[in-house]
């Protein structure tokens, strides 16, 4: 697969540092990313899953540089993004975009649809000019399904699924390359969310757009994703096509996260082998040595807690992906 | 638990003068008969229970399936006695626990079901629990209040039911505080609490919404376990559509604070027969499935405060016809065997005849959606004892 690259992660590393005492010296860090590399082609959707405290969203703060990273690179279009300074920086914003989950917080209540949407020209002001503002913000209204006329309203006079349309409004606005979905239908009921799903999918084939989608719902992220990553503690644990992940996993940590969804089909209930992992995940202060999920794994031996799996092509029966395990092997979970 | 008196006598009539004199007949503990429950605000009376009726037996798991605003939560609460009252209303109905109306109790007789005989496991552990007692103290208050018991042997109960929802370390974390536990630590500290004093009926109200999946596995089996023990009638309170079909034996399906269709959970997920049933089942994507684009359902909930004349979903159906539009709505009835839905076409749906026309598309649907202010109702939580604060209104 030859195919434009847009996006290219090499190594991050976010790690926030812990304070204690009266003088707030740092006593620790909370590796919340600790080295994840990955490529995202344009025009896909790259999925990426994990429990709360896995560093998905961290990850998603992380490219968009709202947070500076401990260490590594991001290149978009090849060029080194975390390099950049001042007005290179700002207009290296402009391609890559975030829609955040909350649909109610994340929207200022006291701004109108107009200014929310429209508040992007104001520091790019280039991109379209004075004249031309309101009606380009019409045209992004429309363009995610939202009465053009409603420029005027305010955040609360929409429902939660108008308010996340809002907010896709606003990262379209730039005409950005990539757009970072952190959670988006989370919050959303599911009418509704089926709704957002179906806009992201169709301003995708629109526009062209490349999608880091964050959520914690396999099922979302497995209609949505070409391609899916599982992480787990900072680290990306497996790295696969959306079918060799669903259909053929070969991390026991996503084979537990898959075994764990309960499917909407009562006939399934007790077809379906069940993993259920002991115990919580650990603290990302103090994360478990090497393998991270040794603690909690059902096939860990001796080599796990002394030397690191590392992110590599292995085989899953049919092809090979990237999977982080020594002893990874396929185990069909959903059929 | 309930120790059984003379059976046969009328209900109502055994005052409740010790404790355990609840008896079920023939295992049915609970039935809410017409409930209606209206909160009045300052934006007008916004109806959030229109007049529901369903049964729980003994051992049965019974679903509540809605989305939010749909009153699902609000029906719980007012089994309960936990409705803040101003702004909720209970304008009608009866729920009957073991065969007496427990809303005419008053407060006292009240206080001595909820928890011994009807016991609720709350949505977010973290703000039900009080933050500033140790979780240990707080599960043991069930014996001390209602058993009478001391405090050390409350806390020796307290240990043994840490234990008992398998919290690892139970006598060494009994004094810890809510904010040292996990998150679904907590929920099994919430657990522990609800199921204290044994009761006969618990609602689980989202139990494991805010959890992992990972974790909410470990918590619904940890409650089907508990259930199986103790004969328990669950009603299980949620929007998830996998958690349903993986533990209830019969659901009920609500929309605009009545239910438009109950049945059991085979039979429903086969062929659901009501078309907001239907929609819901199609919009979600399945992960045992890719598919191309999911089938939503168009528009939006209806504002409590102005529910549509006729079926409540009609604006939303693309089954809708003239007599959908006008009133009285569709009432609940039998429509198979064992089946109830509020359609009039339900028939006409589950035999998946081809009469049944398609008057409207979700994208005609969408076209004609009323485009906000948004109801209150979504944005209501539990009124704070301040009263209720409807969200403010700007300008338009």
């Amino acid at each position: 697969m030859s195919r434009d690259v847009v996006l290219k992660a090499e190594n991050l590393v976010k790690h926030y540092p812990i304070k204690a005492g009266v003088l707030r010296r740092t006593v620790g860090y909370v590796k919340a990313l600790d080295g994840v590399s990955f490529e995202l082609y344009k025009g896909e959707t790259l999925g990426i899953v994990g429990e709360s405290g896995c560093g998905k969203s961290t990850l998603g703060r992380t490219l968009m540089r709202l947070e500076e990273p401990t260490d590594g690179k991001l290149f978009f279009d090849g060029v080194d993004v975390y390099a950049q300074k001042g007005a290179a920086m700002r207009r290296l914003r402009r391609d890559i975009q975030i829609v955040f989950q909350d649909p109610y917080t994340s929207l200022n209540p006291r701004k109108t649809v107009g200014d929310i949407v429209g508040e992007p020209f104001e520091i790019h002001t280039d991109v379209v000019p004075k004249r031309g503002r309101r009606q380009r913000v019409q045209e992004l209204l429309e363009l995610v399904g939202l009465n053009p006329e409603h420029i005027n309203r305010y955040p609360h006079q929409f429902s939660g699924g108008q308010r996340q349309r809002i907010g896709i409004a606003r990262g379209l606005a730039l005409n950005p390359k990539v757009i970072i979905c952190d959670e988006p239908v989370s919050a959303l009921d599911v009418s509704v969310q089926a709704q957002v799903v179906n806009l992201l999918g169709e301003l995708q084939g629109s526009l062209g757009l490349a999608y880091i989608f964050i959520a914690h719902d396999l099922s979302v992220v497995r209609h949505i994703s070409d391609r899916v990553g599982v992480m787990y503690l900072g680290k990306l644990v497996e790295l696969g096509d959306e079918d060799q992940i669903y259909s053929r996993p070969t991390h026991p940590y996503t084979q537990a996260l898959l075994s764990a969804v309960p499917l909407p089909d009562p006939t399934m209930r007790d077809m379906r082998e069940q993993i259920v992992l002991t115990g919580d995940v650990p603290s990302p202060a103090n994360p478990p040595p090497a393998c991270r999920f040794h603690t909690r794994c059902w096939k860990a031996q001796e080599i796990c807690s002394i030397e690191e799996p590392l992110l590599v092509e292995r085989p899953d029966g049919e092809s090979a992906h990237l999977s982080a395990c020594h002893f990874a092997e396929p185990r069909v979970i959903v059929a | 638990m309930t120790v059984p008196v003379g059976s046969g006598g009328a209900p109502g009539i055994e005052l409740l003068d010790s404790r355990g004199v609840w008896t079920p007949v023939d295992g049915l503990l609970l039935e809410v008969d017409q409930l209606q429950v209206e909160f009045r605000t300052r934006d007008g009376v916004a109806k959030a229970i229109n007049g529901v009726s369903f049964d729980l037996h003994e051992g049965e798991t019974l679903a509540i399936l809605g989305e939010s605003g749909s009153g699902k939560s609000v029906t719980a609460q007012a089994i309960m006695g936990i409705l803040d009252s101003p702004p909720a209303f209970i304008t009608g109905g009866e729920v009957r626990y073991c065969g007496q109306d427990i809303l005419k109790l008053s407060d006292e007789d009240r206080r001595r079901v909820r928890g011994p005989e009807i016991s609720m496991v709350f949505q977010d552990a973290l703000s039900a629990l009080n933050p500033v007692f140790p979780v240990g103290w707080q599960i043991a208050e069930m014996f001390r209040k209602h058993r009478g018991m001391n405090k050390s042997d409350a806390q020796a109960q307290a240990i043994r039911l840490m234990e008992r929802v398998q919290i690892p370390g139970a006598a060494q974390r009994v004094k810890a505080y809510p904010h040292q536990f996990s998150g679904g630590m907590r929920q099994r500290i919430m657990i522990a609490m609800a199921i204290a004093l044994d009761p006969a009926v618990l609602i689980a109200d989202e139990p494991t919404t805010a959890l992992d999946v990972t974790v909410q596995a470990q918590i619904m089996q940890l409650m089907a376990d508990l259930q199986q023990e103790r004969k328990m009638g669950l009603i299980l309170i949620t929007h998830d559509l996998g958690v349903v079909a993986d533990v209830a034996d019969r659901i009920a399906v609500m929309y605009a604070g009545r239910i438009v269709e109950q049945a059991g959970a085979f039979e429903l997920y086969a062929q659901p027969g009501h078309p907001y049933t239907e929609g819901l089942l199609d919009s979600i994507p399945r992960l045992d499935q890719k598919g191309e684009t999911l089938s939503a359902i168009g528009g939006l909930p209806p504002s409590l405060t102005n529910i549509p004349p006729g079926c409540p979903f009609n604006p939303r159906c693309h089954y809708a016809q003239d007599i959908c539009r006008v009133d009285p709505p569709p009432p609940l009835r039998e429509v198979a065997r064992r089946r109830f839905a509020a359609c009039h076409f339900s028939e006409l749906l589950l035999a998946h005849s081809p009469e049944l026309e398609v008057t409207q598309t979700t994208e005609e649907v969408e076209a004609h959606v009323e485009f906000g202010p948004e109801h209150p109702m979504s944005d209501l939580k539990i009124p704070t004892e301040a009263g209720f604060e409807p969200p403010e209104r700007g300008g338009a």
